[in-house]
Protein backbone atom coordinates (compact mmCIF):
# COMPACT_ATOMS: atom_id res chain seq x y z
CA UNK A 1 0.00 0.00 0.00
CA UNK A 2 1.69 2.95 -1.34
CA UNK A 3 1.43 6.45 0.18
CA UNK A 4 0.87 9.32 -2.49
CA UNK A 5 3.50 11.49 -2.75
CA UNK A 6 3.19 15.49 -1.67
CA UNK A 7 3.47 16.98 -4.77
CA UNK A 8 0.73 14.33 -6.25
CA UNK A 9 -2.81 15.90 -7.63
CA UNK A 10 -5.17 13.32 -6.84
CA UNK A 11 -8.70 13.30 -8.33
CA UNK A 12 -12.24 12.29 -8.11
CA UNK A 13 -12.89 10.09 -10.99
CA UNK A 14 -16.29 9.66 -12.19
CA UNK A 15 -18.33 6.98 -10.30
CA UNK A 16 -16.40 8.05 -6.87
CA UNK A 17 -18.72 10.51 -4.71
CA UNK A 18 -18.97 12.03 -1.46
CA UNK A 19 -22.11 12.99 -0.17
CA UNK A 20 -24.07 13.92 3.05
CA UNK A 21 -26.13 10.95 4.37
CA UNK A 22 -28.77 12.58 5.71
CA UNK A 23 -30.45 9.41 6.99
CA UNK A 24 -27.71 8.19 9.08
CA UNK A 25 -26.48 11.76 9.39
CA UNK A 26 -22.79 11.51 8.19
CA UNK A 27 -20.89 11.63 5.15
CA UNK A 28 -20.36 8.79 2.93
CA UNK A 29 -18.00 7.71 0.24
CA UNK A 30 -19.85 6.26 -3.06
CA UNK A 31 -17.88 4.16 -5.56
CA UNK A 32 -18.68 1.59 -7.71
CA UNK A 33 -20.15 -1.81 -5.32
CA UNK A 34 -18.38 0.14 -2.53
CA UNK A 35 -19.71 2.75 0.40
CA UNK A 36 -17.49 3.95 2.63
CA UNK A 37 -18.19 5.48 5.81
CA UNK A 38 -15.92 8.29 6.29
CA UNK A 39 -15.32 10.63 9.61
CA UNK A 40 -15.25 14.52 9.60
CA UNK A 41 -11.40 14.36 8.94
CA UNK A 42 -11.47 12.32 5.62
CA UNK A 43 -14.14 14.28 4.16
CA UNK A 44 -12.94 17.20 5.00
CA UNK A 45 -9.24 15.66 2.83
CA UNK A 46 -12.24 14.41 0.21
CA UNK A 47 -13.09 17.81 -0.43
CA UNK A 48 -10.44 19.18 -1.07
CA UNK A 49 -9.74 16.62 -3.98
CA UNK A 50 -10.27 18.55 -6.61
CA UNK A 51 -7.99 17.29 -9.68
CA UNK A 52 -6.50 20.51 -9.14
CA UNK A 53 -4.77 20.78 -5.42
CA UNK A 54 -1.49 18.71 -4.80
CA UNK A 55 -1.58 16.69 -1.35
CA UNK A 56 0.95 19.02 -0.06
CA UNK A 57 -1.76 21.93 -0.45
CA UNK A 58 -4.23 19.83 0.74
CA UNK A 59 -2.12 19.44 4.25
CA UNK A 60 -1.28 23.14 4.71
CA UNK A 61 -5.01 24.08 4.25
CA UNK A 62 -5.58 21.34 6.63
CA UNK A 63 -2.81 22.20 9.52
CA UNK A 64 -4.15 25.80 9.08
CA UNK A 65 -7.61 24.91 9.66
CA UNK A 66 -7.11 22.48 12.66
CA UNK A 67 -3.77 23.99 14.22
CA UNK A 68 -2.03 20.65 13.90
CA UNK A 69 1.71 19.79 12.72
CA UNK A 70 1.63 20.04 9.16
CA UNK A 71 4.13 17.13 8.52
CA UNK A 72 1.57 15.04 10.65
CA UNK A 73 -1.25 16.40 8.89
CA UNK A 74 0.89 16.15 5.71
CA UNK A 75 1.69 11.93 6.11
CA UNK A 76 -2.04 11.21 7.29
CA UNK A 77 -3.28 12.94 4.01
CA UNK A 78 -0.51 10.92 2.07
CA UNK A 79 -1.79 7.44 3.50
CA UNK A 80 -5.26 7.90 3.81
CA UNK A 81 -5.40 8.84 -0.05
CA UNK A 82 -2.49 5.95 -0.98
CA UNK A 83 -5.09 3.53 0.42
CA UNK A 84 -7.92 4.88 -1.85
CA UNK A 85 -6.03 5.00 -4.82
CA UNK A 86 -5.27 1.44 -4.33
CA UNK A 87 -8.25 0.65 -4.19
CA UNK A 88 -9.12 2.54 -7.12
CA UNK A 89 -11.40 4.89 -5.81
CA UNK A 90 -9.36 7.60 -6.56
CA UNK A 91 -6.73 8.78 -9.36
CA UNK A 92 -3.76 10.79 -9.14
CA UNK B 1 -33.48 7.19 15.81
CA UNK B 2 -37.43 7.34 17.01
CA UNK B 3 -37.22 11.02 16.93
CA UNK B 4 -37.39 10.36 12.80
CA UNK B 5 -40.63 8.25 13.10
CA UNK B 6 -43.25 10.09 15.06
CA UNK B 7 -45.98 7.54 15.71
CA UNK B 8 -48.23 6.46 18.22
CA UNK B 9 -46.28 3.74 20.08
CA UNK B 10 -47.89 0.23 19.64
CA UNK B 11 -49.47 -2.10 22.13
CA UNK B 12 -47.52 -4.79 22.08
CA UNK B 13 -43.51 -4.36 22.05
CA UNK B 14 -42.51 -3.93 18.68
CA UNK B 15 -39.58 -5.48 17.09
CA UNK B 16 -36.57 -3.35 17.34
CA UNK B 17 -36.64 -1.16 13.91
CA UNK B 18 -34.32 -2.57 11.29
CA UNK B 19 -30.87 -0.41 10.20
CA UNK B 20 -31.83 1.27 7.21
CA UNK B 21 -31.16 -0.64 3.87
CA UNK B 22 -28.40 0.61 1.81
CA UNK B 23 -28.51 -1.41 -1.83
CA UNK B 24 -31.61 -1.98 -3.78
CA UNK B 25 -31.64 -4.84 -6.40
CA UNK B 26 -34.33 -3.55 -9.38
CA UNK B 27 -34.73 -6.47 -11.50
CA UNK B 28 -36.75 -3.93 -13.59
CA UNK B 29 -37.41 -6.83 -16.36
CA UNK B 30 -36.69 -10.67 -16.97
CA UNK B 31 -36.11 -10.29 -20.36
CA UNK B 32 -32.92 -11.05 -21.51
CA UNK B 33 -30.98 -11.85 -25.47
CA UNK B 34 -28.66 -14.13 -23.53
CA UNK B 35 -29.51 -17.68 -22.20
CA UNK B 36 -27.19 -18.17 -19.46
CA UNK B 37 -28.00 -21.69 -17.80
CA UNK B 38 -26.78 -19.99 -14.95
CA UNK B 39 -29.03 -17.60 -14.55
CA UNK B 40 -30.28 -16.36 -11.11
CA UNK B 41 -33.96 -15.42 -12.19
CA UNK B 42 -36.71 -17.73 -11.09
CA UNK B 43 -37.59 -20.39 -13.41
CA UNK B 44 -40.88 -18.90 -13.61
CA UNK B 45 -39.99 -16.06 -15.28
CA UNK B 46 -42.09 -12.81 -15.34
CA UNK B 47 -43.35 -11.32 -18.86
CA UNK B 48 -43.47 -7.69 -20.32
CA UNK B 49 -47.36 -7.89 -19.66
CA UNK B 50 -46.83 -7.66 -15.74
CA UNK B 51 -43.63 -5.79 -15.19
CA UNK B 52 -44.21 -2.25 -13.10
CA UNK B 53 -44.74 1.28 -15.22
CA UNK B 54 -42.37 3.89 -15.44
CA UNK B 55 -44.44 6.05 -12.53
CA UNK B 56 -44.18 2.90 -10.26
CA UNK B 57 -40.57 2.28 -10.24
CA UNK B 58 -39.96 6.11 -9.76
CA UNK B 59 -42.13 6.24 -6.70
CA UNK B 60 -40.12 3.41 -5.52
CA UNK B 61 -36.84 4.99 -6.32
CA UNK B 62 -37.60 7.91 -4.45
CA UNK B 63 -39.13 6.29 -1.80
CA UNK B 64 -35.49 4.14 -1.51
CA UNK B 65 -33.74 7.28 -1.59
CA UNK B 66 -35.89 8.49 1.35
CA UNK B 67 -35.21 5.19 3.54
CA UNK B 68 -31.34 5.43 3.25
CA UNK B 69 -30.54 3.65 0.21
CA UNK B 70 -27.16 4.62 -1.55
CA UNK B 71 -26.57 2.13 -4.60
CA UNK B 72 -29.30 1.16 -6.97
CA UNK B 73 -28.60 -1.67 -9.26
CA UNK B 74 -30.46 -1.24 -12.64
CA UNK B 75 -30.57 -5.05 -13.23
CA UNK B 76 -32.82 -7.58 -14.88
CA UNK B 77 -32.67 -9.34 -17.05
CA UNK B 78 -31.58 -7.15 -19.43
CA UNK B 79 -32.50 -3.92 -18.36
CA UNK B 80 -31.50 -1.73 -21.43
CA UNK B 81 -34.75 -3.76 -22.79
CA UNK B 82 -37.10 -1.30 -20.26
CA UNK B 83 -37.03 1.48 -23.32
CA UNK B 84 -37.67 3.91 -19.84
CA UNK B 85 -34.20 2.77 -18.56
CA UNK B 86 -32.95 6.28 -19.41
CA UNK B 87 -35.75 8.34 -17.27
CA UNK B 88 -35.21 5.72 -14.67
CA UNK B 89 -31.80 6.67 -14.30
CA UNK B 90 -32.32 10.52 -14.46
CA UNK B 91 -34.91 10.05 -11.93
CA UNK B 92 -31.94 8.21 -9.87
CA UNK B 93 -29.83 10.53 -9.85
CA UNK B 94 -32.45 13.82 -9.31
CA UNK B 95 -32.88 11.95 -6.09
CA UNK B 96 -29.38 10.88 -5.37
CA UNK B 97 -29.29 7.43 -5.54
CA UNK B 98 -25.68 5.93 -6.76
CA UNK B 99 -26.75 3.80 -10.14
CA UNK B 100 -24.91 0.81 -11.29
CA UNK B 101 -25.88 -0.40 -14.60
CA UNK B 102 -25.63 -4.46 -14.60
CA UNK B 103 -25.85 -5.22 -18.25
CA UNK B 104 -25.13 -7.95 -21.21
CA UNK B 105 -23.59 -5.39 -23.00
CA UNK B 106 -26.59 -6.93 -26.04
CA UNK B 107 -29.63 -6.00 -27.52
CA UNK B 108 -30.87 -2.21 -26.96
CA UNK B 109 -27.90 -1.62 -24.49
CA UNK B 110 -24.94 -0.35 -27.08
CA UNK B 111 -27.85 2.53 -28.38
CA UNK B 112 -28.78 3.69 -25.38
CA UNK B 113 -25.76 4.18 -23.28
CA UNK B 114 -25.04 7.48 -24.58
CA UNK B 115 -27.78 8.56 -23.42
CA UNK B 116 -27.44 6.66 -19.96
CA UNK B 117 -24.42 8.43 -20.04
CA UNK B 118 -25.78 12.25 -19.88
CA UNK B 119 -28.88 11.05 -17.82
CA UNK B 120 -26.62 10.77 -14.90
CA UNK B 121 -25.16 7.06 -14.66
CA UNK B 122 -22.27 5.90 -12.04
CA UNK B 123 -21.16 2.79 -13.06
CA UNK B 124 -22.01 -0.25 -15.78
CA UNK B 125 -21.12 -3.78 -14.29
CA UNK B 126 -20.68 -6.09 -17.57
CA UNK B 127 -21.48 -9.80 -17.73
CA UNK B 128 -18.90 -11.59 -19.92
CA UNK B 129 -19.03 -15.47 -20.17
CA UNK B 130 -15.60 -16.38 -20.93
CA UNK B 131 -12.65 -14.43 -22.06
CA UNK B 132 -13.00 -15.89 -25.84
CA UNK B 133 -15.85 -16.02 -28.23
CA UNK B 134 -16.16 -19.68 -28.78
CA UNK B 135 -16.73 -20.24 -25.15
CA UNK B 136 -18.52 -17.31 -24.15
CA UNK B 137 -21.42 -17.08 -27.08
CA UNK B 138 -22.26 -21.11 -26.06
CA UNK B 139 -22.46 -20.25 -22.70
CA UNK B 140 -24.41 -17.38 -23.46
CA UNK B 141 -26.40 -19.16 -26.29
CA UNK B 142 -26.16 -15.98 -28.61
CA UNK B 143 -23.72 -16.38 -31.12
CA UNK B 144 -21.45 -12.95 -32.33
CA UNK B 145 -22.53 -11.41 -28.43
CA UNK B 146 -18.94 -11.56 -27.56
CA UNK B 147 -17.31 -8.97 -30.08
CA UNK B 148 -20.43 -7.07 -29.35
CA UNK B 149 -20.01 -6.90 -25.26
CA UNK B 150 -16.12 -6.02 -26.14
CA UNK B 151 -16.66 -2.87 -28.42
CA UNK B 152 -19.78 -1.92 -25.77
CA UNK B 153 -16.73 -2.00 -23.11
CA UNK B 154 -14.87 0.25 -25.09
CA UNK B 155 -17.38 3.15 -25.29
CA UNK B 156 -18.06 2.68 -21.39
CA UNK B 157 -14.65 3.71 -21.09
CA UNK B 158 -14.55 6.38 -23.50
CA UNK B 159 -17.59 7.91 -21.95
CA UNK B 160 -15.38 8.21 -18.60
CA UNK B 161 -17.69 5.79 -16.89
CA UNK B 162 -16.15 3.17 -14.24
CA UNK B 163 -16.26 -0.46 -15.72
CA UNK B 164 -16.72 -3.92 -13.90
CA UNK B 165 -16.40 -6.75 -15.74
CA UNK B 166 -18.41 -9.59 -14.17
CA UNK B 167 -17.40 -13.08 -15.33
CA UNK B 168 -19.67 -16.12 -13.55
CA UNK B 169 -17.42 -18.70 -13.42
CA UNK B 170 -17.88 -22.55 -13.99
CA UNK B 171 -16.90 -25.87 -15.43
CA UNK B 172 -17.18 -24.57 -18.87
CA UNK B 173 -14.87 -21.62 -18.66
CA UNK B 174 -12.47 -21.95 -15.47
CA UNK B 175 -9.59 -22.56 -17.60
CA UNK B 176 -10.08 -18.79 -18.52
CA UNK B 177 -9.97 -17.02 -15.36
CA UNK B 178 -6.34 -16.04 -16.17
CA UNK B 179 -7.55 -14.63 -20.01
CA UNK B 180 -10.14 -12.86 -17.90
CA UNK B 181 -7.85 -10.93 -16.01
CA UNK B 182 -5.68 -10.30 -18.76
CA UNK B 183 -9.18 -8.71 -20.74
CA UNK B 184 -10.68 -7.28 -17.89
CA UNK B 185 -6.63 -5.00 -17.31
CA UNK B 186 -6.73 -4.92 -21.68
CA UNK B 187 -10.13 -3.53 -21.82
CA UNK B 188 -9.20 -0.69 -19.01
CA UNK B 189 -11.86 -2.08 -16.27
CA UNK B 190 -11.34 -0.98 -13.03
CA UNK B 191 -12.80 -3.80 -11.47
CA UNK B 192 -13.38 -7.23 -11.76
CA UNK B 193 -15.71 -9.65 -10.66
CA UNK B 194 -14.51 -13.37 -10.27
CA UNK B 195 -17.93 -14.87 -9.03
CA UNK B 196 -18.22 -18.22 -8.75
CA UNK B 197 -21.65 -19.51 -9.77
CA UNK B 198 -24.18 -19.66 -7.42
CA UNK B 199 -26.09 -22.78 -7.51
CA UNK B 200 -29.88 -21.40 -7.64
CA UNK B 201 -32.71 -20.26 -10.27
CA UNK B 202 -31.42 -21.75 -13.63
CA UNK B 203 -28.00 -22.82 -11.77
CA UNK B 204 -29.62 -25.21 -9.51
CA UNK B 205 -31.30 -27.01 -12.79
CA UNK B 206 -27.75 -27.18 -13.99
CA UNK B 207 -25.25 -27.85 -11.30
CA UNK B 208 -23.99 -31.02 -12.91
CA UNK B 209 -23.41 -29.13 -15.90
CA UNK B 210 -21.54 -26.17 -14.26
CA UNK B 211 -19.59 -27.81 -10.92
CA UNK B 212 -16.02 -27.52 -11.72
CA UNK B 213 -13.55 -29.89 -9.61
CA UNK B 214 -12.00 -28.64 -6.25
CA UNK B 215 -8.33 -29.10 -8.11
CA UNK B 216 -9.75 -26.52 -10.50
CA UNK B 217 -11.29 -24.20 -8.28
CA UNK B 218 -7.81 -24.09 -6.25
CA UNK B 219 -5.94 -23.49 -9.32
CA UNK B 220 -8.57 -20.16 -9.86
CA UNK B 221 -7.91 -18.72 -6.75
CA UNK B 222 -4.18 -19.22 -6.60
CA UNK B 223 -4.57 -17.39 -9.80
CA UNK B 224 -6.69 -14.85 -8.44
CA UNK B 225 -4.87 -14.10 -5.37
CA UNK B 226 -1.39 -13.79 -7.47
CA UNK B 227 -3.33 -11.58 -10.12
CA UNK B 228 -4.23 -9.06 -7.21
CA UNK B 229 -0.77 -8.99 -5.86
CA UNK B 230 0.45 -8.07 -9.36
CA UNK B 231 -2.06 -5.35 -9.84
CA UNK B 232 -2.81 -3.41 -7.51
CA UNK B 233 -3.61 -0.21 -8.15
CA UNK B 234 -4.41 -1.45 -11.72
CA UNK B 235 -7.27 -3.58 -11.31
CA UNK B 236 -9.05 -4.63 -8.00
CA UNK B 237 -10.38 -8.65 -8.24
CA UNK B 238 -13.50 -9.53 -6.03
CA UNK B 239 -13.81 -13.32 -5.57
CA UNK B 240 -16.84 -14.68 -4.86
CA UNK B 241 -15.81 -18.22 -3.46
CA UNK B 242 -17.40 -21.49 -4.60
CA UNK B 243 -19.60 -22.32 -1.76
CA UNK B 244 -19.79 -26.18 -1.50
CA UNK B 245 -16.47 -26.28 -1.45
CA UNK B 246 -15.91 -23.63 1.42
CA UNK B 247 -15.26 -24.12 5.19
CA UNK B 248 -17.82 -21.48 6.05
CA UNK B 249 -20.84 -20.15 4.03
CA UNK B 250 -21.11 -16.96 2.54
CA UNK B 251 -23.19 -14.22 4.71
CA UNK B 252 -25.69 -14.18 2.05
CA UNK B 253 -26.69 -10.60 1.46
CA UNK B 254 -24.90 -9.71 4.30
CA UNK B 255 -27.67 -10.82 6.42
CA UNK B 256 -31.61 -11.09 5.72
CA UNK B 257 -33.23 -8.39 5.85
CA UNK B 258 -30.02 -6.20 6.88
CA UNK B 259 -28.34 -4.10 4.12
CA UNK B 260 -30.48 -5.19 0.79
CA UNK B 261 -33.56 -5.25 -0.89
CA UNK B 262 -35.11 -7.01 -4.41
CA UNK B 263 -37.84 -5.77 -6.35
CA UNK B 264 -39.04 -7.97 -9.47
CA UNK B 265 -40.51 -6.72 -12.38
CA UNK B 266 -43.74 -7.22 -10.93
CA UNK B 267 -43.19 -5.38 -7.61
CA UNK B 268 -42.80 -7.75 -5.34
CA UNK B 269 -40.04 -6.98 -2.75
CA UNK B 270 -37.39 -9.62 -1.72
CA UNK B 271 -34.96 -9.95 1.05
CA UNK B 272 -32.70 -11.72 -1.90
CA UNK B 273 -33.31 -12.36 -5.41
CA UNK B 274 -33.43 -16.26 -4.39
CA UNK B 275 -36.23 -15.74 -1.36
CA UNK B 276 -39.37 -16.95 -3.83
CA UNK B 277 -37.94 -20.48 -3.91
CA UNK B 278 -38.71 -20.67 0.15
CA UNK B 279 -42.26 -21.85 0.67
CA UNK B 280 -44.83 -20.16 2.57
CA UNK B 281 -43.30 -16.66 2.77
CA UNK B 282 -45.10 -13.46 2.13
CA UNK B 283 -43.62 -11.11 0.18
CA UNK B 284 -45.63 -7.70 -0.43
CA UNK B 285 -45.22 -5.49 -3.52
CA UNK B 286 -44.90 -2.43 -4.15
CA UNK B 287 -48.58 -1.70 -5.88
CA UNK B 288 -49.70 -2.33 -2.38
CA UNK B 289 -47.08 -0.81 -0.08
CA UNK B 290 -44.71 1.62 0.77
CA UNK B 291 -41.25 0.32 0.32
CA UNK B 292 -40.23 1.38 3.90
CA UNK B 293 -43.09 -0.12 5.26
CA UNK B 294 -42.01 -3.33 3.03
CA UNK B 295 -38.42 -3.01 4.82
CA UNK B 296 -39.36 -2.50 8.69
CA UNK B 297 -42.95 -5.01 8.86
CA UNK B 298 -42.97 -7.30 5.31
CA UNK B 299 -43.38 -10.52 6.82
CA UNK B 300 -41.08 -12.49 4.24
CA UNK B 301 -38.23 -9.38 5.78
CA UNK B 302 -38.71 -10.42 9.41
CA UNK B 303 -39.23 -13.95 9.14
CA UNK B 304 -35.14 -14.45 9.14
CA UNK B 305 -34.21 -11.29 10.57
CA UNK B 306 -31.51 -11.14 13.01
CA UNK B 307 -30.61 -14.61 15.05
CA UNK B 308 -34.18 -15.37 17.04
CA UNK B 309 -34.94 -18.02 14.38
CA UNK B 310 -31.31 -20.03 14.20
CA UNK B 311 -31.52 -23.39 15.08
CA UNK B 312 -28.18 -25.30 16.18
CA UNK B 313 -25.35 -25.39 15.71
CA UNK B 314 -25.79 -21.56 14.21
CA UNK B 315 -27.79 -20.74 17.32
CA UNK B 316 -24.72 -21.23 19.80
CA UNK B 317 -22.02 -20.44 17.24
CA UNK B 318 -19.77 -17.77 17.56
CA UNK B 319 -19.81 -16.79 14.11
CA UNK B 320 -23.57 -16.49 14.02
CA UNK B 321 -23.25 -12.78 13.68
CA UNK B 322 -20.57 -12.70 11.00
CA UNK B 323 -22.33 -15.10 8.70
CA UNK B 324 -25.80 -15.34 10.29
CA UNK B 325 -26.18 -19.00 9.47
CA UNK B 326 -25.40 -18.16 5.72
CA UNK B 327 -28.24 -18.53 2.72
CA UNK B 328 -31.60 -19.56 3.88
CA UNK B 329 -32.30 -20.18 0.26
CA UNK B 330 -29.44 -22.80 -0.29
CA UNK B 331 -30.95 -24.61 3.01
CA UNK B 332 -34.24 -24.62 1.60
CA UNK B 333 -33.24 -25.59 -1.87
CA UNK B 334 -30.69 -28.71 -0.29
CA UNK B 335 -32.32 -29.42 3.10
CA UNK B 336 -36.07 -28.80 2.29
CA UNK B 337 -35.37 -26.90 5.40
CA UNK B 338 -35.00 -22.56 4.97
CA UNK B 339 -34.31 -22.28 8.73
CA UNK B 340 -31.19 -25.17 8.88
CA UNK B 341 -27.93 -24.39 8.97
CA UNK B 342 -26.46 -23.54 5.21
CA UNK B 343 -24.97 -26.77 4.26
CA UNK B 344 -21.95 -25.23 2.76
CA UNK B 345 -20.70 -24.32 6.88
CA UNK B 346 -18.24 -27.35 7.89
CA UNK B 347 -20.55 -27.11 11.26
CA UNK B 348 -23.06 -28.56 9.16
CA UNK B 349 -24.33 -32.03 9.50
CA UNK B 350 -24.96 -32.22 5.83
CA UNK B 351 -21.68 -30.67 4.60
CA UNK B 352 -19.76 -33.73 3.84
CA UNK B 353 -22.70 -34.96 1.60
CA UNK B 354 -22.87 -31.66 -0.14
CA UNK B 355 -19.35 -31.59 -0.87
CA UNK B 356 -19.61 -35.08 -2.17
CA UNK B 357 -22.33 -34.28 -4.15
CA UNK B 358 -20.02 -31.78 -5.96
CA UNK B 359 -17.40 -33.86 -5.70
CA UNK B 360 -19.38 -36.97 -7.73
CA UNK B 361 -21.10 -34.16 -10.40
CA UNK B 362 -17.93 -32.42 -11.36
CA UNK B 363 -15.84 -35.84 -12.06
CA UNK B 364 -18.96 -36.94 -14.23
CA UNK B 365 -19.29 -35.78 -17.93
CA UNK B 366 -21.19 -32.89 -17.80
CA UNK B 367 -24.34 -32.58 -19.32
CA UNK B 368 -26.15 -30.59 -21.77
CA UNK B 369 -27.48 -26.88 -20.25
CA UNK B 370 -30.66 -26.40 -19.92
CA UNK B 371 -30.91 -22.79 -21.38
CA UNK B 372 -32.99 -20.07 -19.64
CA UNK B 373 -36.21 -19.70 -21.84
CA UNK B 374 -39.48 -18.03 -20.95
CA UNK B 375 -42.04 -20.32 -19.72
CA UNK B 376 -39.41 -23.28 -20.89
CA UNK B 377 -40.50 -25.72 -18.61
CA UNK B 378 -37.04 -26.54 -16.56
CA UNK B 379 -36.88 -29.60 -14.59
CA UNK B 380 -34.33 -29.30 -11.72
CA UNK B 381 -31.60 -32.79 -12.70
CA UNK B 382 -32.32 -35.80 -10.44
CA UNK B 383 -31.30 -35.43 -6.92
CA UNK B 384 -30.62 -31.60 -6.73
CA UNK B 385 -31.48 -31.50 -3.14
CA UNK B 386 -28.64 -33.95 -0.16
Amino acid sequence: MSALAAEDVPRLPRGVKVRYDEVRSRHVLLAPERAFDIDEIAAAILELVDGHTSVAAIADVLAARFEAPRDVVCADVQAMLGDLAAKRVIER
Amino acid sequence: MNDLSPRATPAVPARPEPAPPIGLLAELTHRCPLRCPYCSNPLELDRRESELDTATWMRVLSEAAAIGVLHVHLSGGEPTARADLVDLTAHCARVGLYTNLITSGIGRADAMLDALSDAGLDHVQLSLQGAHAQTADRIGGYAGGHDKKLAFARRVVELGLPLTVNAVIHRGNIDEVADMIDLAVALKAKRLEIAHTQYYGWAFVNRAALMPTRAEVERSLAIVEAARQRLEGVLVIDLVIPDYYARFPKACTGGWGRRTLNVTPTGKVLPCHAAESIPGLEFWNVRDHALGDIWRQGPAFNAFRGTDWMQEPCRSCARKEMDFGGCRCQAMALLGDAAATDPACTLSPFHGRMEDRAAGEAAAEAPSYQYRAMGGGAAAGPGGAL
